[in-house]
């Protein structure tokens, strides 16, 4: 009874949804072609790129294919000693063919990831390989280099037998895993990848912090004032905006100077002595200051944008009810402008955490970060599969983060405008 | 305890915003306690600026507003414990009814107990009570009304503004919270000045109404009174309808004057007029001319009918009398004995008491 009353027809008895879903169906689809070209843009130009980035990170197929009968042959090796005479043919084989095929030298790079010293023992083995009788292959390679008869390196080279890992991730918070498969902090004096996660996210959240305490009273002054001078000051916040980063950069760098415009002021007006003019740039403060002033926009317009919402009534109104200037403010004004300066605060540090430009040209040694260095091993060790792996873990940092706002404040009280 | 009759007062106050255009002009308005008055007025014609002066979000560039006997131009908004209504509410979005009513009493650092008895009272006065946990957001138009007038009324101000409140609701509303507002106000007797550009709400409302144009008041008086002795041809105009006569004065005498239009000559009630030869504007309202009436008053005239517009209650009619095309006369329903068609040509009297000579236009 009650599914025949539920199912409503329309006059030509065919029932209500199909027709509705018929007559919507043009709609949908002429939606969906209107959108098909950004989604294929966006799949090739990004889901595609990061799930390559994500197989890159934990790929290790070249070093397997390498070396196929090797790592068979290791298969049955327990690693407590030196492998067995099968080991060190079927090894003496798989190489013969990388230096036949003159691949031999991308195998000494990954080896040299893996322990330092695999690279010259390689290349002396090409070498001597030359000369090498048929038979007792064990005892003409070790008879190389003394580190062929280390078993430490040949642990080295078992570890490498999987065709997926995940050292590389270890290896971004300078961590390995060790001889006995245990998972290790590396020695203190090499531990440079945490110092720079530390310090990335420092950096990005006092950054954040600076550009809201500076954002805020002029995204107000832009809500409030006559139109006349609202625009000159929207100008004024937009126009680094239009500015190539480099050249904001670059101004940054005859400003901040220890010979620059900044110091000379300083000398001036008696703050600082000539000889002893601080160093503003190639460290932290440099970085501060520069990105600080580029992020700027970025903090503002979503603040502006809600705080142009909010209806002047309202704080007279809160006035008018007895509350002071600061509690009308505290109590009325700020509540609502929390979207503003969720949007502004998740943008602001979501971009500050991956800068790059910035820090690199201003941040000398003490001011770079993390995306510095992923742009080091992009560009300088070639070390793509650990650049990959670093920026994965930065964009899994990105993620919690607005995870975590979701849990705090609520994605739906974000407003870009 | 005796009513102070001078409980807020503008003394010659002044009001410009450029220092070139003055949009109040040497204001002077007494306004006694308990009173319900409202400014009247078009729009740009300082009465909203007057309001604001008072609540203290404006200055008066001259001239001191006095409440309670006390001047009040340095004491700035949140210390004068003036209730305000707002045009569009201003509720606050983010607080409940009970947050947004307990407000003004929680920065007045009052108890909870206290508080909550306070709300309670206040949303049963508007008829809301059980509202208190709903965000303004999930309000009708109506209701946000209300929770802003209870918000007002909640710390027990000694005045209260009203800025056009009834401006966004519709006319059923409106005139149902017109008559509710009235009834809050007749309950507890607190000062309500109350700005609006709607006479109708107006005259309904108020013990007093002051007209302004033009950074002036033009007429201050009880709504009656305005709308039946309108003191200048503005007045006349912006308080309900008006069939006017322009012409020039030939005779004054006897407290009756003569005006002589274009086309024949018509007795009026001289209130603008002093002597012979002044410009006048005569100012009938429409349902002060009868047709045909069974006695004889002095203003008898002959009028063709242009226009008949059926409204329900009455019948409008437009008639061409003294050259005249725009006057218009309003025909009770139950009239029905009356010859009412277009191009038909009938008898007009009105008395000359009701026919005001006022100032040219």
């Amino acid at each position: 009874m009650s599914s025949e009353t539920n199912k409503i027809l329309t006059t030509d008895g065919i029932p209500l949804e199909e027709s509705l879903k018929k007559a919507e169906k043009k709609n949908k689809i002429k939606a969906f072609l209107l959108v098909a070209p950004l989604l294929l843009f966006l799949i090739i130009t990004y889901v595609f790129p990061i799930g390559d980035m994500l197989f890159r990170s934990v790929d290790d197929r070249m070093v397997t294919n390498m070396l196929p009968k090797t790592f068979k042959a290791m298969e049955k090796w327990d690693g407590k000693e030196l492998p067995d005479e099968k080991v060190f043919e079927a090894f003496y084989f798989d190489y013969k063919k990388l230096v036949e095929e003159k691949t031999f030298g991308k195998l000494a790079t990954q080896l040299n990831y893996e322990k330092n010293g695999f690279k010259s023992i390689l290349k002396k083995l090409k070498r001597k390989m030359k000369k090498f009788e048929e038979g007792n292959y064990k005892e003409q390679i070790m008879g190389v280099h003394k580190r062929w008869a280390n078993v430490e390196y040949w642990r080295a080279l078992k570890r490498r037998t999987p065709a997926y890992t995940y050292s590389k991730y270890l290896k971004g918070v300078d961590m390995y895993e060790n001889e006995d498969g245990k998972i290790v902090q590396v020695p203190e004096d090499r531990r440079v990848h945490k110092i720079l996660w530390v310090r990335t996210i420092e950096v990005a959240f006092f950054v954040t912090v600076l550009c809201f305490l500076m954002a805020y009273p002029i995204a107000h002054l832009l809500a409030t004032l006559p139109m006349k001078y609202s625009n000159l000051l929207m100008i004024c916040v937009l126009l680094p905006f239009w500015t190539s980063l480099l050249v904001r950069t670059a101004s940054w760098m005859i400003l901040l100077q220890q010979q620059g415009i900044v110091n000379d002021f300083f000398v001036w007006i008696g703050l600082v002595s000539d000889d002893n003019r601080p160093e503003m740039m190639y460290n932290k403060t440099g970085t501060y200051v520069a990105m600080t002033q580029i992020l700027l926009p970025f903090m503002v317009l979503p603040l502006y944008s809600v705080m142009k919402t909010i209806s002047p009534s309202l704080m007279r109104a809160g006035k008018s009810l007895g509350g002071t200037p600061f509690v009308a403010f505290w109590k009325v004004y700020f509540p609502l402008t929390i979207p503003g300066i969720g949007a502004g605060c998740l943008l602001v540090f979501i971009l500050a955490i991956g800068y790059y430009i910035t820090p690199a040209l201003v941040g000398g040694a003490s001011g770079t970060l993390i995306s510095n260095q992923i742009a080091y091993h992009m560009k300088s060790t070639l070390d793509w599969s650990f650049a990959s792996a670093m920026g994965l873990m930065l964009l899994t940092g990105v993620l919690v983060i607005y995870w975590i706002y979701n849990k705090l404040v609520g994605v739906d009280n974000i407003k870009l405008g | 305890m005796s009513k102070n009759s001078e409980f807020v007062k503008f003394d010659k106050v002044d009001k410009s915003y450029d220092g070139k255009v003055l949009v109040v002009k040497d204001l002077n308005l007494d306004i006694s306690e308990g009173e319900f008055i409202t400014m009247l007025g078009p729009s740009g014609s300082g009465k909203t600026t007057c309001l604001m002066m008072l609540a203290g979000f404006e200055t008066p560039t001259n001239g001191e507003i006095y409440l309670d006997s006390n001047p009040i131009s340095n004491i700035p908004p949140h210390k004068r414990g003036i209730g305000m209504v707002f045009q569009n509410y201003a509720l606050f979005p983010h607080m409940t009814v009970y947050e947004n009513l307990a407000f003004p009493l929680k920065v007045r650092k009052i108890a909870k107990d206290e508080i909550d008895k306070k709300v309670d009272k206040a949303l049963s006065m508007v008829s809301l009570t059980g509202f208190e946990n709903r965000m303004p957001g999930q309000l009708s138009g109506g209701q946000q009304q209300r929770v802003a007038v209870a918000r007002a009324l909640v710390f027990d101000p000694a005045v209260v503004l009203m800025d056009e409140p009834l401006g966004a609701l519709d006319k059923n509303l409106r005139e149902s919270m017109q008559y509710e507002i009235k009834h809050i106000h007749e309950s507890i007797g607190v000062t309500v000045v109350y700005v609006t550009h709607d006479q109708g709400e107006a005259l309904t409302m108020s013990n007093r109404i002051a007209v302004f144009n033009d950074g002036k008041v033009q007429q201050l008086s009880s709504p009656d009174k305005l709308y039946e002795e309108p003191v200048n041809s503005f007045v006349a105009e912006f308080i309900g309808e008006n069939n006017t006569f322009q012409g020039e004065v030939s005779d004054i005498s006897n407290g009756k004057c003569k005006v002589k239009l274009k086309e024949g000559e018509i007795v009026a009630n001289p209130i603008n007029v002093k002597s012979k030869g002044d410009k006048t504007t005569v100012s009938i309202r429409p349902e002060r001319a009868l047709i045909n009436p069974a006695k004889k008053l002095d203003n008898n005239y002959k009028g063709k009918i242009e226009e008949v517009i059926y409204h329900g209650d009455h019948t409008r009619v437009r008639l061409n009398v003294l050259g005249n095309s725009e006057f218009i006369l309003k025909v009770p329903n139950s009239s029905q004995n009356l010859d009412i068609k277009l191009g038909n040509i009938i008898d007009i009297s009105w008395n000359s008491a009701d026919a005001r000579a006022l100032d040219p236009k």
